[in-house]
């Protein structure tokens, strides 16, 4: 962990004092000092079942217009549940229910679930249903699960999310629409003509999904660097940090951590087996990109911001009885969560400051008890305006209605298998990720508690506290 | 966190490498910043940044001292060769120069001390348009005026996105012009069509409007919450952008100049060619005598000024910019105009202190036009609004004329859908009485009728908890024969509000001796929450505004009676100033109102009141002339024609109510006098009588409400200027051909006795 950290420190210009301070620091992590001072032992509660997650995969990440492109949204979802059944040879009529998440959604298929379920060979009698909630879309879906799990409905929910960026559904323009749906009713020829008649060319141009917040027409991207400007992150900050996101999670697929990943051989194409967005430049590289967003002052370039990804993942949730019943060995419990919401327009992306204090609470934990933190990166300026904004007094304060700050997260235990700006951002494949990823590193680490938080269109945010399964 | 740290210590390095290497510099300059206290600078990696900030207001103007500390500081940072480029920045979050200080000019006497006013602010920013170094303006809140002359100036601007950042040239509003090198510059700059637009309509431009335009060079966003205040982050961070820009542009980087496009280019090309430019000249020249009927200097002058510099270079143009501002600052016009700012400064104020409990939920009784648009003019400032009608139909109409009121300004951009959606949501449209329990004030605009007015008295007081104010919208019905139903006199008052509710600016609020102060002090802070322009009046029929212009309307339907037709009676009022005409005004208030008004105000004044006869407006309702609001009045109102065309219905009406014009009082100028002296003469008696507590409450009321002359300031300011003699001399004449509708009051006598008797000082 050190020397992993190191090496990617050592491309940007730091001391040798803070980078003996870092090593320091994570010697002191991987004692496992601080696992005597948790201030619970725990986080069962009597009277409310045990949820635990079995297992969870995902596809590779690609960059969209990639080996996906030429499939659709429920091939990729499909892919994630094939995966999930062969790593957890989990009997098909087992499953209780399946939810499953997506943003943009692919019209015929608005049901994704059912329709991946089905093709995926999921026993018929199954139910499904699609849930979307930007990008915490899959971590919707998985407290869904924990939801009719915990009310005593359900004891074993499959759940996910898929994004597929390769085919968005292009629109004709409003006036067309109203044109075509108008020609289908008109009975005579003349009627009809006169209809064609009333095209013009500007009702041909389409209608693009865009990245952008309905209420506020602000792309996001836009937003994120007026954030990062109003918490002060500079570029160099925020090229740094993609930097550290890219380098480690090329430390990780190279010493294979990233494990939830499960090959797909795409039709037509080769066997898929890996991200192919992790790119580790240099410092010098990174400052020669321009602006994205806001031109030409701004500080988000392509390269500190995530990327468009097709991608899909699934876990198996369960209650503990369930799962120790049918012979498993569960890797985490899933915990207290909670959703926020705040101000779309200037605080769209602050989702995990809100939340982190919350669930915290409601677990009785603090924030030395974690010993894994696992963020989504939308835009490196967006995690770096949340670390500023945990550190902040003022702003816990004087936004969040609390006495204090609630400290940012120590670097060393944050994010240390990649994030979002380097394995990819399917929108609603990320929150499973996230999850996985967690169990995963508390696992191979030796970690009791870990959090989860990310950001999401609409000004919403999540997380959720992970607790290890004893081994 | 690594990254936090890394920049932590950074920052702290170039903070110590400024400290050292301009030591010397900074102490030298810090002796100096102890005696200033409106401009003071700092120089950071060669970048002087000048602060702006007026510690004894709430907006910058260019005063004499602020002008005095700023060629200071410029003189010392054009005298640091280390300054490579320099800031300009104001550290007022609403405001950058708000413009010239107007109690300077006012505190001018003569032509020429203006017109060198004028000449020393065109060299300051001639020294800062020649500047050595690059001077980058960086704009949050309103440029205005010569805030814009000095933006303009410098040789690169960049302005925040900010609602409040607007930027504009509204010295025509105060009859002047811009005085600083505004006409010389803006042609260059924007191109002569929108140079026109700019200094003839005085209108304020958004930061997307100016980018466009070529005014500015750069936005910034505003920015949200982060570590510190938005407006306190969002001025450090145009700061920020500001200084690279600076640096930028002193290192060659950035350049001033754009790469024009095609369209500009043959813009430029055909703007090239002299007789093209003769004729925007002659186009501009008609349009403003059009509109302004040559009654107002301002527009002219600018004309004039812009032409010179065009034509004969910026000598020229700079000398006669100078002379015409002065020359203009010395007119009554913009005298008037000046009052009239000040006066509506003064009317937007709460002069009865805080009230007990601000009102939280206001409800509306009638959804009819005037229901309706106070209902719009209040949930848009977040206040949640119960709107009650009687009828399905009646709540409809009013429900879609705010939301409609609304969705025009989500198509000007001035709103988006979502804060439509979210205002209309502070609306609740209904039939009944529910949730009355909890509002803190209702205002009734139900039909004009004592009696349906007392049964709402009664059954509103039966619902509304003991605090709730109940404010009346009557345009004529005294106050305190309404409130003689309720069971809490105190707690009772009069809003009249003006249609539509929307665009008028006045409120007029009528108190009775039994209303008690805090219910005076909710309803104007109600008012001022709308956006409105308050005065304070006493009670009594037509309180003030109605009282003034039913004489006047009833002088004008006597004119009409005369034989002077509609069209030549509008042209008559227009061409005194009125911005609408006096029969246009009938149709516009409606004639169903003025005939009820006309009764009403007869009854209680009596002959006085006299003129025109009221069976010519009955006979008009009768036939279903209502006015505009039905479509037909003293004009037919059809669809599409631009060109409005006499009712003939009406014409016959006349015809049958026909008088003969006297001879001796029927001039052009006759007719115009005798409406106005007649407006004016009850003003003054208003305030002789105390119905009105003083002459800026009713100038502000008979300009805002009425539409009163504002080149002329109002009837106060109209006697003060046209003489009090020279008007009661009118009105004698008249009073010999018409009676006592003519004698003056004593107040008006007094002072025309006395020519030292002023009401505005």
């Amino acid at each position: 962990m050190a020397s992993m950290l190191l090496t990617s420190l050592r491309s940007s210009p730091l001391t040798s004092v803070q980078a003996a301070q870092f090593a320091a620091r994570s010697l002191s992590t991987s004692v496992h000092l601080r696992a005597q001072a948790k201030s619970k032992k725990t986080l069962a509660k009597p009277g409310v079942k045990n949820i635990v997650l079995v297992d969870g995969v995902r596809t590779p990440f690609l960059q969209s217009g990639t080996t996906y492109a030429d499939l659709m949204p429920h091939d990729l979802a499909r892919a994630a549940l094939q995966g999930l059944l062969n790593r957890t040879g989990l009997p098909k009529d087992a499953v209780d229910y399946i939810v499953y998440g997506t943003v943009i959604q692919e019209v015929k298929t608005s049901n994704v679930a059912r329709e991946a379920a089905l093709g995926a060979g999921f026993s018929d009698k199954t139910p499904a249903h699609t849930v979307t909630m930007a990008c915490i879309s899959s971590n919707q879906a998985m407290t869904t699960g924990v939801g009719l799990i915990a009310a005593g409905q359900c004891d074993a929910v499959v759940a996910g999310g898929v994004e597929f960026m390769s085919d968005v559904p292009i629109r004709h323009s409003r006036k067309m629409r109203k044109t075509m749906l108008s020609l289908n009713k008109a009975k005579t020829l003349g009627a009809r003509l006169s209809l064609l008649g009333s095209i013009r060319l500007a009702h041909l141009s389409p209608e693009l999904p865009a990245v952008a917040e309905f209420s506020t027409a602000e792309t996001m991207g836009h937003s994120a660097d007026r954030l990062a400007a109003a918490f002060g992150v500079s570029r160099l900050e925020q090229d740094e940090f993609a930097l550290r996101s890219h380098t480690l999670a090329k430390k990780a697929q190279d010493s294979g951590l990233l494990s939830d990943v499960v090959s797909f051989k795409v039709p037509g194409r080769d066997i898929v087996s890996k991200d192919n967005g992790i790119r580790p430049a240099t410092m010098e590289q990174l400052a020669k990109l321009k602006p994205a967003f806001i031109k030409p002052h701004g500080t988000v370039t392509a390269a500190n911001s995530s990327f468009l990804t097709d991608g899909a993942s699934a876990v198996l949730i369960m209650s503990e009885e369930k799962a120790l019943a049918m012979g498993y060995k569960p890797k985490a419990y899933l915990r207290d969560f909670v959703y926020v919401s705040q101000d779309p327009k200037d605080q769209l992306l602050l989702g995990p400051t809100y939340a982190t204090p919350k669930v915290l609470e409601k677990s009785g934990l603090t924030m030395n008890d974690i010993d894994v933190f696992e963020f989504h990166e939308a835009f490196a300026g967006q995690i770096m305006a949340n670390l500023k904004a945990m550190e902040s007094d003022w702003f816990a304060q004087t936004y969040m209605g609390r006495k204090t700050k609630v400290g940012a997260p120590p670097m060393e235990k944050f994010n240390t298998w990649g994030g979002s700006l380097s394995l990819g951002h399917p929108f609603a494949a990320t929150g499973c990720r996230l999850v996985t990823t967690v169990a995963h590193r508390l696992q191979k680490e030796g970690g009791q508690y870990g959090l989860v938080a990310a950001c999401a269109a609409g000004g919403q945010g999540h997380a959720m506290v992970i607790e290890a399964y004893p081994q | 966190m690594a990254s936090a740290r890394f920049l932590l210590t950074r920052r702290c390095c170039t903070a110590l490498k400024a400290t050292t290497g301009h030591g010397q510099r900074s102490l030298s300059v810090s002796s100096a910043v102890l005696a200033r206290t409106h401009v003071s600078y700092e120089v950071k990696d060669n970048v002087a940044v000048v602060r702006i900030n007026d510690p004894t207001s709430k907006v910058n103007t260019l005063s004499k001292h602020m002008q005095a500390e700023m060629v200071e500081v410029m003189n010392e940072i054009w005298g640091n060769s280390a300054v490579k480029s320099a800031v300009l920045i104001s550290r007022k979050p609403g405001c950058f120069i708000a413009g010239a200080d107007i109690n300077m000019i006012q505190a001018c006497k003569t032509v020429e001390e203006v017109t060198s006013l004028s000449q020393e602010g065109q060299k300051i920013f001639d020294r800062i348009e020649k500047s050595p170094i690059p001077i980058v303006a960086a704009i949050n809140g309103s440029c205005l005026g010569g805030g814009l002359e000095f933006a303009i100036a410098c040789q690169y601007r960049i302005a925040t996105k900010s609602k409040k950042t607007i930027l504009g040239t509204p010295e025509v509003m105060l009859g002047l012009l811009p005085g600083a090198g505004g006409t010389q510059r803006l042609p260059k700059m924007v191109g002569l069509p929108a140079a026109f637009d700019m200094m003839l309509t005085g209108r304020n431009i958004k930061p997307d409007k100016a980018k466009k335009m070529g005014l500015v060079h750069q936005l910034v966003d505003p920015l949200g919450p982060g570590l510190k205040s938005p407006e306190e982050r969002t001025i450090e961070y145009l700061e920020e952008v500001a200084v690279d820009f600076a640096k930028g542009l002193a290192g060659k980087k950035v350049t001033v100049e754009k790469k024009k496009g095609l369209v500009q280019k043959i813009q430029d090309f055909v703007m090239g060619l002299p007789p093209v430019r003769k004729q925007i000249y002659k186009t501009v020249h008609s349009k403003v005598m059009k509109q302004s009927k040559g009654l107002y200097p301002a527009p002219l002058k600018i004309i004039e000024c812009i032409q010179t510099g065009v034509e004969k270079g910026n000598t020229a143009g700079y000398l006669t910019e100078s002379q015409n501002f002065g020359k203009l600052a010395m007119t009554s016009e913009s005298r008037a105009l000046i009052g009239l700012y000040h006066g509506q400064v003064t009317c937007k104020k709460n002069h009865f202190g805080q009230p007990e409990r601000e009102v939280k939920k206001l409800a509306v009784l009638g959804a009819g036009l005037m229901g309706a648009g106070i209902a719009q003019v209040t949930i848009d400032k977040g206040v949640a609004t119960i709107l009650k009608d009687t009828t399905e139909e009646g709540l409809a109409r009013g429900h879609q004329q705010v939301y409609k009121g609304l969705n025009d300004k989500t198509k000007k951009k001035s709103l988006t859908t979502f804060e439509r959606d979210g205002i209309m949501s502070l609306l609740s449209g209904q039939l009944d009485y529910r949730d009355f329990e909890k509002a803190d004030m209702v205002i009734e605009a139900v039909f004009e009728d004592l009696s349906i007015k007392h049964k709402v008295v009664k059954e509103v007081e039966a619902v509304i908890p003991p605090h709730c104010i109940f404010a009346t919208n009557t345009s004529a019905l005294p106050i305190k024969d309404i409130a003689a139903a309720s069971k809490r006199p105190e707690k009772v008052i009069g809003m009249h509000y003006f249609s539509p509710v929307d665009k008028m600016q006045l409120l007029e609020i009528i108190t009775t001796n039994k209303t008690s102060k805090d219910t005076t002090a909710s309803a104007v802070a109600v008012g001022l929450k709308q956006g409105k322009v308050i005065i304070v009046v006493g009670d009594g029929p037509g309180f003030y505004t109605t009282r003034c212009l039913a004489p006047m309307l009833a002088e004008a339907v006597r004119a009409l009676q005369e034989g002077v037709g509609p069209k030549k009676l509008d042209s008559l009022t227009t061409g005194f100033g009125f911005p609408v005409g006096a029969a246009t005004l009938a149709d516009e208030v409606g004639i169903d109102v003025a005939a009820h008004v006309a009764e009403d105000l007869g009854k209680a004044f009596g002959t006085r009141f006299g003129g025109g006869n009221v069976e010519v407006l009955k006979m008009m309702v009768q036939k279903g002339f209502k006015g505009r609001k039905s479509g037909k009045g003293c004009y037919v109102y059809g669809a599409k024609s631009k060109e409005k065309k006499v009712n003939s219905g009406a014409e016959e009406i006349l015809k049958s109510f026909k008088l003969t014009a006297p001879p001796a009082v029927s001039a052009d100028e006759d007719i115009q006098y005798r409406l106005v002296s007649r407006f004016v003469n009850e003003a003054i008696l208003c305030l002789e009588e105390g119905i009105l507590p003083d002459p800026v409450q009713g100038d502000i009321g008979a300009v805002f409400g009425l539409g009163f002359p504002p080149c002329l300031g109002g009837p106060f300011r109209f006697v003060d200027s046209h003489g009090a003699d020279k008007l009661v001399q009118k009105m004698k004449r008249f009073e010999e051909v018409y009676g006592n509708q003519f004698t003056p009051c004593q107040l008006l006598l007094d002072h025309a006795k006395d020519s030292s008797k002023r009401f505005h000082k």
